[in-house]
């Protein structure tokens, strides 16, 4: 999936009556914007400037960026590059657009790339690497941090054909199940241990099925990348059924799409999410999914409606401003229990930098950015949280919420088997085409498992 | 644009409008064709007014109940309306606002002057100069209106580039006039071949060449015209947003840049969105209503007094 | 000359570069328009080329020569420079997909302008001289002043599906309820959500329409209009017999103009269902194959597509032209 997947929260465009408020103020009372709530103290944030020593003066350069995140995340973007900027006298010139990922390799051909751009996902990379070559490799330093704070898998989603292009930035983890504290404590339902658990308590809850309650919601509408969230929802399942073994072979196309192990994960979901005593808490029947906007999808959790939603941990800010994320706040996440206690596979993704000049300032920007210390700066300037990192050099200690905590402590326990958003490894045809047409037509017209699949498969290129 | 009744007898406009008045309320009087009007107008403007509407709800509000229940509730004295999405839309930024709507200004004057004075031109002589091969480059202007401007993004850039002045203003202009020219030739053209021979001959004989039968005879009758392709242009130019983020760097990026961007990365912020429509919207209302009166008096309205 | 180039952030500059840009303007075409009436008796070819030349040169380098570029890009496979011959046109004939999509086209470029044209004509002729006038074509042509996107939200919303029980946010669904019905998911009903997202790009179009046919409609000389009346026409007969005839010119322009609109037209379906559910257009998937999946070859057979499907309107265009001016 291509959808922006980052950090930062809208609550920062209307802090005004929100518990938060002081806070936030209180941290950026010395900023000279005061405009935004994210990004508030990374100014306060201390890096060791001698590693930008070997660039050179770069005092006065500037540095293009280009990215999807746009505001209110932008803000903590920007807030977080204070710290290099103050450094080096380098100014990042940033320009973020929700059309990035069509407009990118449009200057690219045209010969008037950004100095250096966000990649929402790796298969934007490959395409730029492959098609139009368009990216230069990272700079030894880069590789460096890279070695030093990311795994080794890490490294290979920023690898194409044994180049190393782009470092990774932030991470996401999308294993995640969304739910109501305070509903399930009431009810007495103990978050489940294993997928069997999972189901059982499904069972449950539709027992007591109301009006249009129901135990999960879901929808996958995301403007022209409908369907996504159908597909992270398989490769979960994917990875549980399967392994992490088939899941390389399947995104790799080792295995071919309707393999019966991808159809076995079809059916996973499909018990779930085809079932109509399941579906759709508070927002209609299966075929509601198809056209349920990811970003509100689960909301239902809030008036009851419904029990859990399956999202990755940025849904922590797609919350309805004023909505408490804790453990005993409004909303809560926990991870997506595998078939047994013992393995903990888990969804992960991420953005990327590419670099398209190899100017000692973009260089030095992209040496900080692969840093320990961009990653610790990102997270002190996102107040509101929202963001985690998979860079081992981060500090969990300065992520800002219990949450994010939680998703940091996922990404970086050695039990976790991680595997990346497969619809990102894919071809474009398939992961950013046909995979999320067929899901989104799965739900809307029930469409047979092997039909879907069979479809999906024809259309690998 | 109008003239001649083709099929049935050939009758040249060439006549008075004379007595407008005594034909005047004569459709608004039978009442299906009142309610049909209004039936038309209130279809046209809800949805409209939805918008508005929300807009000023908070956005929980939207999310759960339909704007037109904001009239009940209203009545029943509850705070129902909020001012933050506008404040979010306006102020959220780190960007003044009055920059976005200075850059939309000096994108949008030149976009619709420069296409429109050159495409009066050429429309003049497709219709008026009789040279040869203008039929067959008439018809390939007009058939060059379906061409995606997508296609044309990459070779256009690589040109700049190459000339250095990718990212400024002028590229903007340039490339906006290109995109009009096909339309505004088309329609300019049909208009200046509605104006009577009589009166081009007339001030042939006077020894007039054609730059001046263009200054003096077809520019006053075409006043219309121009006015309502004017404002076609303008609104085309004020609300595009791919040649603004194509062509354009950080300096030159107009209101729809901004407006796109309200809707958050991940596209969930429409409520902010809505009130960012409106403000835009503001401007090509204005310039509709003060253009309105130049075209309602129909295109070749001042053709009688030849 | 960086003063001309770059304006900065300081919006004085800018507002001084765009004058002095229209001043620029205005001195070339002075120049041209000096030089054109100079010659006593200049060749016509000289005066056509002076009057025409400028508009010619821009389109020969801005459109005409990335169309023939986009040409030879649909025999080659996907952004590589190897020979393919007609093989993006054989997939856009024979994938189901491709095939839904040119269906749906055709629909669109039948029903589409030619609804927008009617009704905008009807509201035309209907407010034309009311007390009204000025106030009723406002409303229906506010629409064209909302950008696309925008319009595709505002009906996005219009169309919005929640179930049974739950308070409706959509205006559709609340009137199916509020007349006992059950809320319907618009988008999902083939083949009746492409109509409903042709409401969207009619919505639009019509206050087009409605612009340039009211202005025709009020320069048909009154005399016809009496000489029919004394006749004994009115209401119906007299839109049917006099209105319609004398404006059929306009009728034809404005037709063609909102065909060509239509067929390049993507933002609408991308915005309100991404071409999902049966819905995709041929500019839609030519938007898809070149900015998405970046498969150049195949965006650019989509594109010629669309100039074949236009070559009957041009024609038709063309033989209504010829048809007036014999009559001129």
């Amino acid at each position: 999936m291509r959808i922006q997947k980052f950090g930062g929260r809208r609550r920062a465009i209307a802090l005004a009556g929100v518990a938060s408020t002081a806070l936030v103020l209180g941290a950026c009372a010395d900023t000279n914007d005061g405009s935004g709530g994210d990004g508030g103290n990374a100014e306060a944030f201390e890096i060791d400037c001698s590693a930008y020593d070997e660039f050179g003066d770069l005092d006065g350069t500037t540095v293009n960026l280009y990215t999807t995140i746009v505001e209110p995340e932008s803000e903590s973007q920007q807030a977080s590059y204070k710290p290099f900027e103050d450094c080096t006298g380098v100014t990042v010139a940033y320009e973020g657009s929700r059309e990035m990922e069509a407009q990118l390799p449009v200057r690219v051909q045209a010969g008037n790339p950004p100095d250096i751009a966000i990649l929402p996902q790796p298969g934007l990379l490959n395409t730029l690497v492959t098609e139009y070559d368009a990216v230069l490799p990272a700079p030894s330093q880069v590789e460096a941090n890279v070695d030093e704070f990311w795994s080794e898998d890490w490294k290979a989603y920023g690898t194409v054909d044994g180049t190393f292009y782009a470092a990774p930035l932030g991470s996401n983890v999308k294993s995640f199940v969304w739910y109501s504290p305070s509903m399930f404590a009431d009810a007495g339902y103990e978050i489940p241990q294993t997928w069997d658990d999972l189901l059982a308590l499904t069972a449950t809850i539709a027992e007591g099925n109301e009006g249009a309650a129901r135990p999960w919601c879901a929808g996958v509408e995301s403007g022209d990348a409908t369907g996504w969230p159908a597909t992270d929802w398989i490769e979960d399942a994917v990875l549980r059924s399967a392994g992490p073994d088939v899941y390389d072979q399947w995104y790799t196309h080792e295995i071919p799409f309707n393999d019966p192990q991808i159809i076995d994960a079809f059916d996973m979901v499909d018990e779930i999410l085809r079932n109509p005593d399941y579906v759709n808490g508070g927002l209609g029947g299966v075929d509601s999914i198809a056209t349920a906007s990811w970003t509100d999808a689960g909301y239902p959790i809030l008036t009851g409606d419904c029990w859990m939603h399956r999202a990755a941990n940025f849904y922590a800010t797609q919350w309805p401003e004023g909505t408490e994320v804790g453990p005993d706040g409004d909303v809560y996440a926990f991870y997506l229990p595998a078939l047994s206690t013992d393995e903990k596979p888990t969804l992960v993704a991420g953005e990327f930098i590419a670099a398209f000049t190899d100017r000692p300032e973009v260089q030095a920007f992209q040496t900080y950015l692969s840093s320990s210390d961009w990653a610790n700066a990102k997270a002190v300037a996102t107040p509101n949280g929202g963001w985690v990192s998979a860079n081992n050099g981060l500090d969990l200690d300065n992520l800002a919420s219990d949450f994010d905590k939680l998703s940091g402590e996922i990404l970086a326990d050695p039990a976790t088997i991680a595997r990346f958003d497969g619809s990102d490894l894919m071809p474009a045809a398939v992961g950013t085409d046909s995979f999320w047409s067929g899901m989104t037509e799965w739900f809307a017209s029930g469409e047979s498992t092997q039909k879907v699949v069979d479809g999906i498969e024809k259309s690998w290129p | 644009m109008t003239s001649a009744a083709p099929t049935t007898e050939s009758v040249r406009p060439t006549s008075g409008l004379g007595n407008r008045a005594r034909k005047a309320r004569k459709a608004l009087s039978n009442p299906w064709a009142s309610t049909l009007a209004v039936v038309i107008a209130v279809i046209w403007t809800v949805p409209t007014v939805g918008l508005l509407v929300t807009s000023f709800r908070p956005e929980l509000d939207i999310r759960t109940s339909g704007w037109w229940t904001v009239f009940g509730s209203a009545l029943q004295g509850e705070g129902v309306f909020s001012l933050q999405n506008y404040e979010t839309a306006l102020f959220g930024s780190s960007t003044n606002m009055i920059d976005f709507f200075v850059n939309s200004f000096v994108v949008t004057l030149p976009a619709v002057f420069i296409p429109i004075t050159i495409a009066l031109l050429a429309a003049y002589g497709f219709a008026w100069i009789d040279f040869k091969g203008r039929d067959v480059l008439f018809i390939a202007v007009f058939a060059l209106q379906i061409v995606p401007i997508q296609i044309t993004l990459v070779p256009l850039l690589s040109a700049y580039v190459s000339l250095g002045i990718n990212g400024t203003f002028w590229t903007i202009w340039l490339s906006h006039s290109i995109f009009a020219l096909p339309l505004a030739i088309f329609l300019l053209h049909n208009f200046m071949k509605e104006v009577p021979r009589s009166l081009v001959e007339a001030a042939r004989v006077d020894g007039a060449g054609h730059v001046k039968i263009f200054f003096t005879v077809m520019m006053p009758l075409l006043t219309p015209a121009i006015a309502a392709f004017g404002i076609f242009q303008f609104l085309w130019v004020w609300n595009d947003l791919l040649v603004a983020l194509v062509m354009g760097d950080l300096r030159t990026f107009p209101l729809t840049v901004r407006i796109a961007e309200l809707a958050g990365s991940r596209g969930g912020d429409w409520h902010v969105l809505s009130a960012g429509a409106f403000i835009s919207m503001v401007v090509p209302v204005i310039v509709f209503l003060a253009l309105q009166r130049y075209f309602v008096r129909g295109m070749l309205a001042g053709a009688v007094k030849g | 000359m960086d003063w001309l180039l770059h304006a900065g952030d300081d919006p004085v500059h800018k507002l001084l570069l765009m004058v002095f840009a229209i001043g620029l303007f205005v001195a070339l075409m002075a120049v041209i328009l000096f030089v054109v009436d100079r010659p006593r008796n200049p060749s016509r070819w000289f005066v056509g080329f002076g009057f025409t030349g400028i508009a010619l040169l821009l389109l020969l380098a801005g459109l005409v020569y990335p169309a023939v570029r986009t040409i030879w890009t649909s025999f080659l496979f996907r952004n590589s420079g190897d020979f393919v011959g007609l093989d993006n046109y054989v997939r856009a004939f024979t994938e189901p997909k491709f095939l839904i999509v040119l269906g749906n086209t055709a629909l669109w470029v039948l029903v589409a302008p030619i609804v927008a044209t009617f009704l905008g004509l009807v509201y035309a002729y209907l407010v034309d001289r009311s007390r009204f006038e000025k106030f009723a074509k406002g409303l229906v042509f506010l629409p064209m002043a909302i950008s696309m996107v925008g319009a595709s939200i505002i009906w996005k919303f219009v169309y919005e599906f929640k179930p049974q029980g739950v308070d409706q946010t959509g205006l559709l669904n609340q009137f199916m309820v509020w007349i006992g019905g059950e809320p319907q998911q618009w988008l999902l009903h083939r083949p009746l959500n492409t109509f409903l997202i042709m409401v969207v790009f009619v919505w639009i179009q019509t206050g087009f329409a409605m612009t340039l046919l009211s202005a025709s409609i009020k320069a048909i000389p009154t005399d016809i209009v009496e000489a029919a009346r004394l006749d004994g026409l009115s209401g119906f007969g007299m839109f049917w017999r006099i209105t319609i005839p004398s404006i059929r010119p306009a009728l034809v322009v404005v037709l063609t103009t909102i065909a060509m609109t239509t067929l390049k037209t993507f933002d609408i379906v991308r915005t309100m269902t991404a071409g999902q559910f049966d819905t995709s257009i041929v500019a839609l998937e030519f938007y898809d194959q070149g900015f998405r999946q970046n498969d150049a070859g195949m965006a650019a057979a989509l594109a010629v597509l669309l100039f074949v499907i236009v070559v009957p309107v041009v024609v038709y265009n063309v033989r209504q032209q010829r048809k007036v001016e014999e009559i001129r």
